[in-house]
């Protein structure tokens, strides 16, 4: 959150959507069919442009690009790691140049509020392409003292080919998150954006273009998740398969990865996450944090603190301030400044929030505010807090993915870390306590990835972010991040006398 | 060296060479006093000093004299930078990588004004300050800019009901002593690993080559570095070099120069506070070459290697070992490179070899080349100065030289190359690693199995097969036995810019 003070400038009017094609080998390409899609602006509903839609004879081409690309003796695999560090750094100065542009054409497509789109998606792309790029040259093998007259060493190679299939909720991000590690070890990627918002990714790859990245390494191809996506999962070239989206598709394409040919497989899916906040904790900052946690890009993220813990001294107090605290939005067209609260999506998620919304109230979870659509265009949804929730209500088992805060009660330690590690998922969780033992016994305990401790939401770009259990396979960004991306190469040579 | 960026190699499109790059006519030496706190002062004493161009022997400007008590401002100010809750030390390690890239943005904007400095200061010629020492700093400023925010501690599962972590924190403030061979170069593989670390540094660059260390000081101040984060003092060792190994403030000492005065650092820095000490010292390095070697490749790196820089290099292949078999082929070739390369004035395109750097070693290693003639070794070319007087040596090949020969044992750091004889591989591994020294080790074969049994018998830091000074940012670079304590460059660095601190919290009983 260190860049919040920065000062935003206007969006830009008038924003030219200049690439809609696909990008294969440095050139843009029309679809094999001939076919566009539509993509929207999910504030107003409108129509943006269009854009090539892929499927998978062009998932082909893109693939063979990228194997060409690949090959032993290539410009890209002949190239200094140190270089490929050089240029992944010069993206990340393209992408700062270009920064207004950008926040703009992500605001407009993906609904998220102009500011942050600015301060954090542009921000945190810019600083995970510089880790990245600090990397490159640092994926260091072993020499090993192995038994025998050998010398052993191991190489970290590149895995190969890897499809990257992006979301809708962070586009830029998540985009610049997997293309910067798998660039960063040497591999070639075939890229598919979320078909809601591909338009800062077909921006980037004129980017990639300008920096001079050799043609194929990067390659984008905009469609659907059952067409291109699925062309992808069971592509017998592809090497390895990096998916973010939710639990259930994120199962289809684990299955289709083995089904086809073993392509190394991660994922980065849904969550359920608990946020637990004892009685001594710094109740303005656990409310605030709390709040954020959860209603962040109108809900939209995976690591949304879903289920809200309270303990039972505490939790009349929490309840009031938490509602109070919701209630404060303005909710608008997130380019317009003063708006603190986006669209979601589009209408398939504005109905599916809204249904487990009508859950929470048929259940018998007391709601606190909000509980319904906003406005008559658009699809906003007034963002709505339930208290009184139980363990067993819909709206505290299913992720929502909007504007939807639980608040539950809870008597003892033991119990509650029994209810929230009791979900299939275990992506993030939160813990907000000023004792130090409670701190480290309940975190330790916690089945999550990613846990904080009186805060939340806070990802650095330099530490390793993923699920246990079904809320992904694997971890992005920190060193951890950079095995996902290399396969490692044992050599054994023979000698004639080995000494220590 | 590996002196290209490889671009050609790398399979990039065939271009045209761009024009050679030009010094700069007429550089004006903006910067000539002590560095402290971000800004310029004035010796305590109000003493100055001189430095020299050794290719005219003209005086090129006077820079403000340290000593001791300017040793203890620069201190205190680098102490004060280092404080818990000072800008250095809150800062992102993000922030701190970009800091040191940003460094190397305005070395690579002010790349022809920094070899032009360092040229009229060292002699080296111009092109190779450009193409080599300058591409050595950017390359190493952008490698460990990149490590600033992936240095890291561990979590440790230890006996017990505790909770145990190391921080890998920097270690304090940073005394660093650079040599006059390679200026810039030497002065920027002790700051790059030590600031991306989270360190402090008080610098004393050589007396014979302060310029391009107090250019830098400029670009630390301009790229935005808190003050007190660098200080640069110069004047001369048995002072200012004195102060720094002694000071009871400094928590850490690398030194790069002779042997002789590594000691002394060593010496001092564990009588006052048993400061951490690095060093990168002399050495005498075998350069291998087999029957089965490709004898051209080997007789252009051991040429390059023992006479690049005026033959000023730590790493000098002053010791060259060849196989029986080729010996006298060997030497013939050798002696034609030798006799064709071109000696003269550094600003000169077509000059490979500048002055040597003082008259005090342009009169050692003539002693050295007399020694070599008396003692019974086989004079092929050169042996002397040149005509024109000054600095300069003509690029002297001895043949038939004997282990026992002070040629042989002794670091000339002189455009002299002693080549030697040699009839099997265990019997050349142990007159190789017959000296004190052990820096660098050089061999040329083609057979698999020799070379790994040689890389693994040197008792050298480096290993060069089938090339030579490949020196490069991500590799770790120093010396075994008296050439060195410590490692440059690599990750390796980093654990010498480090204090590791073990925490160890314990978890009440009752909730195990």
């Amino acid at each position: 959150m260190s860049s919040n003070m920065q000062e935003v400038p206007a969006p830009l009017t008038n924003l030219k959507f200049q690439y809609t094609k696909i990008f294969i080998n440095n050139e843009w390409h029309n679809s094999v069919s001939g076919k566009k899609f539509p993509v929207f602006n999910p504030a107003t509903e409108e129509k943006l442009c269009e854009v090539e839609e892929g499927d998978k004879e062009d998932v082909d081409k893109a693939v063979k690009a990228a194997r060409e690309a690949f090959q032993i003796g290539s410009p890209w695999r002949t190239m200094d790691a140190s270089e490929r560090g050089r240029l992944l750094y010069k993206l990340a100065d393209l992408i700062e140049r270009d920064r207004l542009l950008l926040a703009t054409m992500e605001s407009i497509n993906s609904g998220k509020l102009f500011p942050n789109a600015y301060r954090m998606d542009l921000g945190n792309s810019i600083n995970i392409l510089r880790y990245c790029a600090g990397w490159a040259d640092k994926i260091q093998g072993r020499t090993i003292p192995s038994d025998g007259n050998v010398f052993t060493y191991t190489r970290s190679e590149p895995i190969g080919v890897c499809g990257q299939i992006i979301p809708w909720n962070f586009p830029l991000v998540l985009l610049i998150s997997k293309i910067g590690s798998a660039l960063s070890c040497g591999n070639t990627v075939v890229v598919k954006p979320a078909e809601q918002t591909p338009l800062t990714a077909l921006h980037v790859a004129s980017l990639i273009k300008e920096v001079g990245f050799p043609p194929g390494v990067v390659n984008i191809v905009p469609g659907y998740g059952p067409t291109a996506g699925a062309a992808i999962s069971s592509h017998m070239d592809i090497d390895k398969v990096a998916f973010t989206g939710s639990t259930q598709v994120g199962k289809v394409i684990k299955e289709a990865a083995g089904k086809s040919n073993l392509k190394r497989v991660t994922l980065e899916l849904g969550g359920k996450s608990p946020c637990i906040v004892f009685a001594d904790a710094d109740l303005d900052n656990a409310i605030e944090f709390a709040h954020r946690g959860v209603f962040y890009h109108q809900g939209q993220c995976c690591i949304a603190a879903s289920r809200l813990f309270v303990e039972e001294s505490i939790y009349d107090e929490f309840v009031r301030r938490s509602v109070e605290r919701a209630k404060k939005y303005v909710l608008g067209n997130p380019l317009t400044p003063g708006v603190s609260q986006g669209p979601q999506i589009n209408k398939e998620q504005y109905e599916k929030i809204l249904d487990l919304i009508e859950s929470g109230k048929k259940e018998g979870a007391k709601l606190e505010c909000g509980g319904g659509p906003w406005g008559n265009k658009g699809y906003f949804i007034q963002p709505t807090v339930f208290s009184n929730v139980t363990d067993e209500m819909r709206i505290a088992k299913e992720e929502i993915f909007g504007p939807v805060q639980q608040i539950m009660k809870f008597k003892s330690l033991d119990d509650v870390i029994k209810r929230a590690n009791n979900t299939f998922y275990g992506l993030a969780a939160g813990v907000f306590t000023k004792d130090l033992d409670k701190a480290i016994t309940v975190s330790n305990a916690l089945q999550a990835g990613v846990v904080w401790v009186n805060c939340y939401s806070m990802l650095p770009t330099q530490c390793p972010f993923g699920g246990f259990k079904m809320s992904g396979n694997g971890r992005e960004l920190g060193e951890y991040g950079l095995h996902e991306y290399t396969e490692i190469k044992t050599v054994t040579v023979k000698i004639s006398q080995k000494n220590s | 060296m590996a002196t290209t960026n490889g671009a050609l190699e790398n399979g990039q499109p065939d271009r045209k060479s761009p024009a050679l790059p030009r010094p700069v006519r007429n550089l004006e030496v903006k910067f000539t006093k002590i560095f402290i706190n971000n800004e310029w002062n004035e010796s305590k004493s109000g003493k100055k000093f001189a430095t020299y161009n050794p290719s005219t022997l003209e005086k090129i400007c006077e820079v403000e004299e340290g000593d001791k008590p300017d040793v203890d401002k620069a201190v205190e100010a680098a102490q004060a930078a280092f404080q818990r809750g000072s800008a250095w030390r809150r800062l992102d390690a993000l922030s701190r990588g970009r800091l040191l890239h940003q460094l190397a943005d305005l070395m690579e904007r002010d790349r022809a004004i920094l070899a032009t400095l360092e040229t009229m200061d060292t002699g080296k010629p111009f092109l190779h300050a450009f193409f080599i020492d300058l591409e050595g700093c950017i390359k190493t400023l952008r490698y460990f800019a990149g490590w600033a925010d992936k240095i890291q501690g561990r979590t440790i599962p230890t006996d017990d009901n505790v909770v145990c972590f190391t921080r890998h924190e920097p270690i304090g403030v940073c005394g660093a002593i650079t040599p006059w061979n390679f200026p810039l170069l030497m002065l920027v593989w002790k700051l790059a690993p030590a600031l991306c670390c989270g360190n402090t540094v008080v610098v004393k660059p050589a007396e014979q080559t302060p310029l391009t260390a107090l250019y830098l000081g400029s670009l630390i101040k301009e790229v935005g570095f808190p003050p007190g984060v660098v200080n640069i003092v110069p004047g001369f060792g048995p002072t200012v070099g004195a102060a720094i190994s002694s000071h009871p403030q400094i928590n850490k000492i690398a030194f790069t120069g002779s042997t002789e005065v590594g000691k002394l650092v060593k010496e001092a820095a564990s009588r006052s506070n048993l400061k951490r000490v690095t060093l990168e010292l002399g050495g005498k390095n075998p350069c291998i070459v087999c029957a089965d070697a490709d004898l051209d490749l080997a007789v252009e790196c051991a040429h390059q290697g023992v006479f690049f820089n005026q033959g000023q290099c730590c790493t000098a292949a002053s010791r060259v070992f060849v196989e029986e078999q080729v010996y006298g082929e060997f030497v013939r070739r050798s002696v034609e490179y030798a006799k064709k390369r071109p000696v003269g004035d550094p600003f000169d395109v077509r000059t490979e070899q500048g002055p040597q750097i003082d008259q005090k070693q342009f009169d050692k290693i003539l002693d050295l080349i007399e020694s070599g003639k008396k003692e019974g070794a086989r004079l092929e070319c050169g042996g002397s100065a040149l005509e024109d007087g000054g600095l300069f040596i003509k690029p002297t090949v001895f043949s038939e030289v004997t282990d026992s020969m002070r040629i042989a044992k002794e670091e000339i750091f002189g455009p002299v190359q002693p080549i030697l004889k040699f009839k099997n591989i265990e019997e050349v591994i142990k007159r190789a690693n017959s000296l004190e020294y052990g820096l660098t080790a050089a061999v040329f074969t083609k057979n698999l199995d020799k070379a790994l049994k040689l890389a693994s018998a040197l008792e050298s830091g480096t290993v060069w097969i089938n090339c030579y000074n490949a020196i490069y940012a991500q590799a770790p670079f120093g010396g075994f036995k008296m050439s060195g304590n410590g490692r440059e460059l690599g990750e390796y660095a980093l654990a010498e810019y480090t204090e590791v601190k073990t925490v160890t919290i314990k978890l009440d009983d009752k909730n195990p």
